[in-house]
């Protein structure tokens, strides 16, 4: 009977997001108490909507092209031609993770200007690292007798990297991608200090007109979409797994 | 004898043949804000200098190209930085005209990618040399020293991002301060209540779950949001708890920041704790149990020390997580770097920022590397214990 519990939840904040989303003047009286002097309860200045989209277009965008860098720099530096970079290339993961996300962001903006752009670049940089660290550790630890077998049977470097190197690290890729997209989504929201586009802007209005409404409701919206999108990420992770034959954690 | 290339140093090599030649070296604007016009290095400097710091780079890019041994190639990097960072100073004084105080000389691409080619040189030699834990921190302690001798030489004083800072040296201290004791302040309080709590998770099962996924939700709320939700309880709290306003609890200001980076570091401490503790090995444990060892013993003896790597490797996310997060308690009247790269933003002047934000990735990296060195301390002496 418990089984069937976290699944109906996850329902359940999905729909409430949705249509929190969708008519977001439903909830009017709920949020009304949080409000001082007659403000509005739900943010009037742009549709929640566009925001949300925004919001994700833009986390996706960077998490895209954080993968695709990552992933491809980790292959690199797996390869015997890149076996060179390895152990600086570490390092270079270790230092960039002391950056903080406003250093990153207010650093881009004398170079590309306010905008989306600069966030683009923030959540890029900040997503790459997980990413790259989860592959190099897929990459560097694949059982050494499914090698052999891969080798001992001809196949080509091309064909061990696309046939058995990489779906077998799937699944631990796709965890440093998980945790990159979370990461990003509460990230996105720091970018609206430079004048991007996201949910962030609902909670920036709050902080400034003090309206614990806006700030209630931008928080909450990405919070739900963290833990949604984290939830989707790990059943397309298991599911990976299972393929691979690794079995259910 | 064939010439040998170096991989990284083909990358290097193109990144100091590009900054040195086609990039702008420093800046120069007639005031704080207005766009600024780009000079190279021969522009930047007096001419033998400028000679002198092109000879140089140049020469480091070819013992970073060819095949070179560590010892060479950790010198080419120390001399080529330390040529940098000095005439980067002279650059500033020679651009500003004498007397003018409104006139901003700020390094360029040029310098930060140069910079950048043979900090990654430098890196790259310290990561092949594999220095001990100790040697580390040694390192790290003598380039704090001379960054600080040369702040203090004055040599830098024409550079624009200490022009702000000498139009701001009281508020920077401050800020500077209540930035260290809102990262700090919040690790220790995220240990006191952590350790115990994982501790807690780690005996009773059924809690466990429970106490990991209400911590991980409170990751998902986005920083500014939290920071925002905490303003009313705590100024409700003020108003209300007797003594409370005392102690300095407000709604807006430093008590809801500190909260705020308590929540986000007690996840963490909490996980690593669980997970430390569940990777004492069994035959430790019964060991313990067999000797005669009573819970506590078996808690303060054992288990926590082997556990100990583990819970510093939380603790070390923290502190450079909150050392980042700490910026963003500006925006709700916390104070720390962030109020100067807030203002900075807001007023565009972007030196402003600097002031701000480089000290911030200072402290985090430091940060990183004394503790990364303490965990591997730790961690090693624990198999040399057991073995």
């Amino acid at each position: 009977m418990k089984a069937w519990l976290p699944a109906l939840l996850r329902l359940a904040v999905l729909v409430l997001l949705v249509v929190f989303i969708t008519s977001p003047n439903w909830f009017e009286p709920l949020l009304k108490p949080l409000t001082e002097n007659g403000a509005p309860a739900i943010y009037n200045q742009g549709s929640l909507l566009t925001l949300t989209l925004q919001h994700l277009r833009t986390v996706l965008i960077a998490t895209v092209a954080a993968t695709i860098v990552a992933v491809a720099l980790a292959i690199l530096v797996t390869r015997p031609a890149g076996a060179e970079f390895l152990p600086l290339s570490r390092s270079l993961v270790n230092i960039g993770q002391t950056f903080p996300p406003v250093a990153v962001l207010a650093l881009a903006v004398p170079a590309v200007g306010f905008g989306e752009k600069p966030t683009l670049i923030a959540l890029f940089l900040y997503g790459l690292l997980p990413i790259f660290e989860n592959a190099l550790t897929a990459l560097t630890t694949l059982p050494g007798n499914v090698m052999e077998a891969a080798r001992g049977a001809g196949m080509t470097g091309w064909q061990r990297l696309m046939k058995v190197e990489l779906p077998l690290s799937a699944p631990v890729i796709l965890g440093g991608i998980r945790l990159s997209m979370v990461i990003s989504l509460a990230t996105a929201t720091i970018g609206s200090t430079v004048a991007a586009k996201t949910l962030g802007e609902v909670i920036i209005a709050g902080l400034i007109s003090n309206n614990l409404a806006f700030v209630l409701q931008g928080g909450l919206i990405v919070a739900a979409l963290a833990v949604l999108i984290y939830d989707g990420l790990s059943a397309i992770e298991r599911y990976a797994a299972r393929r691979m034959g690794q079995g259910a954690e | 004898m064939t010439i040998r290339f170096d991989k990284l140093g083909v990358v290097i090599a193109a990144i100091v043949a590009y900054a040195a030649l086609a990039a702008p070296f420093a800046t120069f604007r007639a005031n704080r804000i207005v766009p600024g016009q780009a000079r190279s290095i021969l522009e930047a400097l007096p001419s033998a200098l400028g000679i002198l710091l092109l000879a140089i780079v140049i020469a480091g890019g070819i013992v970073a190209l060819v095949r070179t041994p560590l010892i060479l190639r950790m010198v080419a990097s120390l001399v080529a930085l330390v040529a940098l960072v000095i005439l980067i100073g002279v650059a500033g004084g020679f651009l500003t005209p004498d007397g003018n105080t409104f006139a901003r000389v700020a390094p360029a691409s040029g310098f930060w990618l140069l910079a950048f080619a043979f900090v990654l040189l430098l890196a790259d030699v310290l990561t092949r040399l594999n220095l001990s834990p100790l040697a580390r921190i040694g390192v790290l302690a003598v380039a704090a020293l001379a960054i600080g001798a040369l702040l203090v030489s004055g040599l830098w004083d024409s550079l624009s991002i200490l022009k702000e800072y000498a139009s701001r040296a009281d508020s920077f201290w401050t800020e500077a301060s209540k930035h260290v004791t809102l990262a700090l302040g919040s690790l220790a309080g995220a240990v006191i209540v952590g350790i115990p709590l994982g501790i807690l998770c780690h005996r009773v099962e059924r809690l466990r779950d429970g106490v990991l996924n209400v911590l991980n939700i409170i990751q998902t709320i986005p920083s500014i949001a939290l920071f925002g939700l905490l303003i009313a309880p705590l100024g409700w709290v003020a108003l209300h708890v007797p003594g409370a306003a005392a102690v300095g609890i407000r709604g807006i200001g430093t008590a809801p920041a500190f909260v705020a980076l308590f929540l986000y570091s007690l996840l963490p401490v909490v996980a690593n704790t669980v997970v430390g503790l569940a990777g004492v090995p069994r035959a430790a444990n019964d060991a313990a149990r067999g000797m005669g060892m009573t819970d506590r013993q078996r808690l303060l003896d054992v288990e926590f020390p082997l556990a100990f790597p583990v819970i510093l490797a939380g603790i070390r996310i923290v502190l450079v997580q909150n050392i980042g997060l700490a910026t963003i308690a500006a925006l709700i009247g916390g104070g720390g770097f962030g109020v100067f790269v807030f203002q900075g933003i807001g007023q565009t002047a972007m030196d402003l920022v600097l002031l701000g934000a480089v000290p911030t990735v200072a402290l985090a990296f430091a940060a990183a590397i004394i503790l990364d060195a303490i965990i591997e301390m730790t961690s090693t002496r624990r198999r040399i214990d057991s073995a």
